[in-house]
């Protein structure tokens, strides 16, 4: 019994399998509605992922399962102060897989340690959160056709974001791999992802503040959302929030076949405008979340 | 006890001075039932001061090797019948638990008390230790 926990759990080939399986699903949804039949996926949300946890929902739906659980600490056996530990033994007994979500970081790993069913890691704080990479990268390989020989831009809040450092972790296990990081002086990448990812693996990497300069170069853009808890205070945010705003003008110079990505919600760093563009995936990297997610859950219960 | 020579036991040496009773307190070694000697600001010719450690034990079941947490130079030397038998190379232990206290506020450890703080060896040439939850590093003592 496996759980996944870490994108790194997962070998490349083992992220091709699963990224196959998509596809498949993808081109034949109607053979896979009924393969988790009397299958029940628990859905531990210890804090509110509305998106996180809809997708989830729906990919057990689709392989016709059922799904059972909560959406916010209060209203689970934490607020009585149960260990996660408990509550996944318990959860155990009325599921066949868990996702679990959780404000603290470890959490999910200390319940994969006590549950007899496999647990997914649907995030927990700022540290991992492995769907949404293998997210990530089936909208990659869907776009491009592969993950190697790529050139990826990440724009934005690269400090906070662990969408982008574990993307990033991920994709340096890839050849030919450029990674071009663009954000203000406040949020660049922590140099610890610097040394321990990208030096480590010997991977090109380019620092800069100008998109613009840097954008005819890109294979991918991967924009991202700079988040006001993050803060510590208002007049900061509202300075560094605004800093890259994608507009049309802005693709100017850019390739024909970029793909804009994004995890989603954005606030106003992709203009509506763009989302008509061709070039703008991030609707269908949601629509690859769902996919992904059907695919895990078919490994992790082994089942064909 | 002579604090001189022990027949049996262990003579923690060449700790830097001042480190003695970090190493004391890491392994613990209030909890034995046997004598123990901590001398701190010994003389020493290559060190100028140093700190040393003897506990008069026949069996001593203690994990030296996290010794090397706090000061990688101490030298762990095993004594039998008065005679030195041999001089232990200390290795940094792959796992360490309950010996270090994850600082992350945001792990999982600072609400969940009763888990074990459970610490891996990730780097073995800058000794680095990582939490098993939410790998943060160590904070080193030295
Ligand atoms: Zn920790």
């Amino acid at each position: 019994m496996r759980s996944l926990i870490d994108i790194l759990e997962l070998s490349t080939q083992e992220i091709d399998e699963l990224i196959a399986t998509a596809n498949d699903i993808i081109e034949h949804p109607e053979a896979y509605r009924e393969k988790c039949r009397y299958k029940k996926l628990a859905t531990l949300f210890f804090e509110p992922s509305t998106r996180t946890r809809l997708s989830f929902e729906a990919a057990m739906y689709e392989l016709g399962g059922q799904v059972l659980g909560f959406s916010e600490a209060q209203s689970s056996s934490a607020a009585k102060g149960e260990s996660v530990a408990d509550t996944v033994r318990t959860v155990s007994c009325y599921a066949d897989i868990i996702a679990m979500r959780h404000p603290k970081e470890g959490a999910p790993l200390v319940a994969s340690m006590a549950a007899s069913v496999p647990v997914i890691n649907a995030g927990d704080g700022g540290h991992n959160h492995p769907t949404q990479t293998l997210t990530d990268l089936l909208t990659i390989t869907r776009e491009k056709g592969r993950l190697n020989n790529l050139s990826v831009g990440f724009c934005g809040d690269l400090k906070f974001g662990r969408t982008v450092h574990s993307l990033i972790t991920a994709l340096s296990r890839y050849e030919g791999i450029k990674i071009v990081l663009i954000s203000p002086d406040e949020l660049k990448l922590p140099s610890y992802v610097k040394k321990d990812v990208l030096k480590k693996k010997g991977i090109t990497y380019v620092q800069t503040r100008d998109l613009e300069a840097v954008m005819p170069e890109l294979d991918i853009l991967y924009m991202t959302r700079v988040q006001k808890e993050r803060f510590f205070n208002e007049e900061d945010y509202l300075r560094l929030k605004d800093m890259y705003i994608l507009t049309p003008d802005k693709l100017h110079n850019a390739k024909s076949d970029l793909s804009i990505m994004h995890p989603l919600p954005r606030v106003n760093e992709i203009h509506t405008s763009i989302d008509a563009d061709p070039r703008a995936c991030y609707f269908r990297q949601a629509l690859c979340g769902k996919y992904i997610r059907m695919a895990l859950i078919l490994k992790l219960l082994e089942i064909e | 006890m002579n604090i001189d020579s022990i027949q049996n036991g262990v003579v923690i040496d060449h700790i830097k001075a001042g480190k003695s009773m970090e190493i004391y307190n890491l392994l613990q070694l209030y909890n034995l039932d046997c004598p123990v000697a901590l001398i701190t600001n010994a003389h020493s010719g290559k060190m100028g001061a140093k700190d040393i450690i003897k506990i008069d034990s026949e069996n001593l079941d203690i994990d030296l090797d996290v010794i090397g947490l706090i000061d990688p130079n101490a030298t762990v030397n095993i004594i039998r019948h008065g005679q030195l038998v041999e001089k232990k190379a200390l290795t940094l232990p792959l796992e360490l638990r309950d010996v270090l206290k994850c600082k992350n506020p945001r792990c999982i450890t600072s609400v969940e008390q009763d888990l074990s703080h459970v610490f891996r060896l990730t780097d073995k040439q800058s000794g680095t230790y990582r939490c098993l939850y939410c790998e943060a590093k160590a904070e080193r003592r030295n």
